[in-house]
C-alpha cells in the first residue's frame, strides 16, 4: 500500500503541465525556445480568447507560436516580436495589457469602484445615529432584574 | 435626500443588469481590426484559378471600394454566406476572395461547383498572408474603400441583414467618397 502511494506521489510529481506547443515547433536553441516560451504565454490566442497561444491548440495559435519563433530566430528583440504580433492583431491580444490612455479605465477603474464603495460605507456608517449606550432608565432596570430573576429560577 | 441615499444601490445594481444584459447580445469574436482607416498591408498571393493573377493589395485601389472575403472550402458558415455574396455579384459589387489555410485545388472546386462571386481570388494555402492583416478565422469580410483603406470588418457570415443594415449603407458612402 505505502509502495502504490509513493508510486502515485511520483507520478504525480513527475506530470508537468501540459502545452500545446508541439516539438516540431520548438527552436534548437534552448535559450531562444525559452524565450519564445515566455512570451507566447503572454499573448492571448484570438480564436479562443481565454487561453494563451501557448495553451491553445488552435490552429491560428500554431501559426502565432511560430510565427513568434520566427521573428525571435531573425533576432528580434522581445517588444519588437510582441510589437508584430500586436501590429496584427491589436494589442486586445495581450495578456498583460500595457499602461497607456485607452486602458486606464482597465488598471484603475477597479481601484475607483473600490473608493467610491469605500467613501459610501464611511459616510453611511457615521451618518448612523450611535446605539444609545450604558445608562437604563430606572423603569428598564427593574424590567431587566425581573427578567434575570425569572429565569435564574428556571 | 435620506430615500434618494436608500435607492441608489438599487438603480445601480439596474444599470450593471443592462450592461450585462446588453453584453450578452455582443458577439465576442467580433473584435474591431486594427487596421480601420489604415491602407491594407502590402501582399501579393497566388492566383486560385489556374491561368489568373491572383490577389494583390493594389487591387485594392482602383476608385471603386471593395469587399474582400476571406473563405475556405472547409469553412461551414462560408457556406450560409455563399449565396449572399453570389447575389452582391450580380448586383455589381466588388467582392474580391482569399481562399484561406487550403490548397488552390480545393477552393477552386469550390467555386466551381457553387459559382464563383470573385472579382479577383488568391490561395493562402499558410494562411500567412490572412495573417498579416488581423485575420483569425473565416469567414471574414474587410470593407475597403476607394484608396485600399479598411473601413470595416465583418466577422462570421455575411447575412442578408448584414449587408442591409451596416455594409450595404457602409459600400453607398464610400462610393460618395472622392
Amino acid at each position: 500500500m505505502r509502495r502504490l502511494l509513493l508510486l502515485t506521489a511520483a507520478l504525480v510529481l513527475l506530470a508537468g503541465p501540459a502545452a500545446a506547443v508541439n516539438p516540431d515547433e520548438q527552436l534548437k536553441d534552448p535559450a531562444l525556445e525559452q524565450r519564445a516560451h515566455q512570451l507566447s504565454k503572454t499573448l492571448r490566442c484570438v480564436v479562443c480568447q481565454n487561453q494563451s497561444i501557448d495553451d491553445s491548440d488552435a490552429a491560428l495559435a500554431r501559426d502565432l507560436r511560430i510565427i513568434l519563433r520566427e521573428r525571435i530566430s531573425a533576432g528580434d528583440t522581445d517588444s519588437q516580436a510582441i510589437d508584430y504580433i500586436v501590429a496584427r492583431y491589436g494589442s486586445f491580444v495581450q495578456l498583460d495589457p500595457p499602461l497607456r490612455l485607452d486602458t486606464l479605465a482597465l488598471w484603475f477603474g477597479p481601484l475607483i469602484v473600490l473608493a467610491l464603495g469605500g467613501i459610501g460605507a464611511f459616510v453611511y456608517m457615521r451618518g448612523r445615529s450611535p446605539a444609545a449606550a450604558g445608562a437604563l432608565t430606572a423603569e428598564e432596570e427593574a424590567d431587566a432584574a425581573e427578567i434575570l430573576k425569572s429565569d435564574g429560577a428556571r | 435626500m435620506k430615500r434618494l441615499l436608500f435607492i441608489l444601490p438599487v438603480v445601480g445594481f439596474v444599470g450593471l443588469l443592462a450592461v450585462f444584459f446588453l453584453g450578452l447580445g455582443r458577439d465576442p469574436r467580433a473584435l474591431p481590426s486594427v487596421f480601420i482607416g489604415k491602407p491594407l498591408p502590402a501582399f501579393a498571393t497566388a492566383p486560385l484559378r489556374p491561368g489568373d493573377t491572383g490577389l494583390a493589395s493594389t487591387d485594392f485601389q482602383k476608385g471603386e471600394p471593395a469587399l474582400l472575403n476571406v473563405f475556405a472550402s472547409w469553412c461551414g458558415p462560408c457556406r450560409v454566406e455563399h449565396p449572399v455574396l453570389m447575389r452582391l455579384r450580380q448586383e455589381g459589387v466588388v467582392i474580391h476572395g482569399l481562399d484561406w489555410k487550403e490548397d488552390a485545388p480545393a477552393g477552386l472546386k469550390w467555386l466551381t461547383e457553387r459559382g464563383d462571386p470573385y472579382v479577383r481570388a488568391g490561395n493562402d494555402p499558410t494562411g500567412r498572408t490572412g495573417i498579416e492583416f488581423g485575420v483569425a478565422g473565416v469567414p471574414e469580410t474587410f470593407v475597403i474603400d476607394k484608396q485600399g483603406r479598411v473601413r470595416y470588418r465583418h466577422v462570421g457570415a455575411l447575412t442578408p441583414e448584414d449587408w442591409d443594415q451596416k455594409i450595404g449603407p457602409l459600400m453607398e458612402q464610400l462610393r460618395k467618397e472622392s
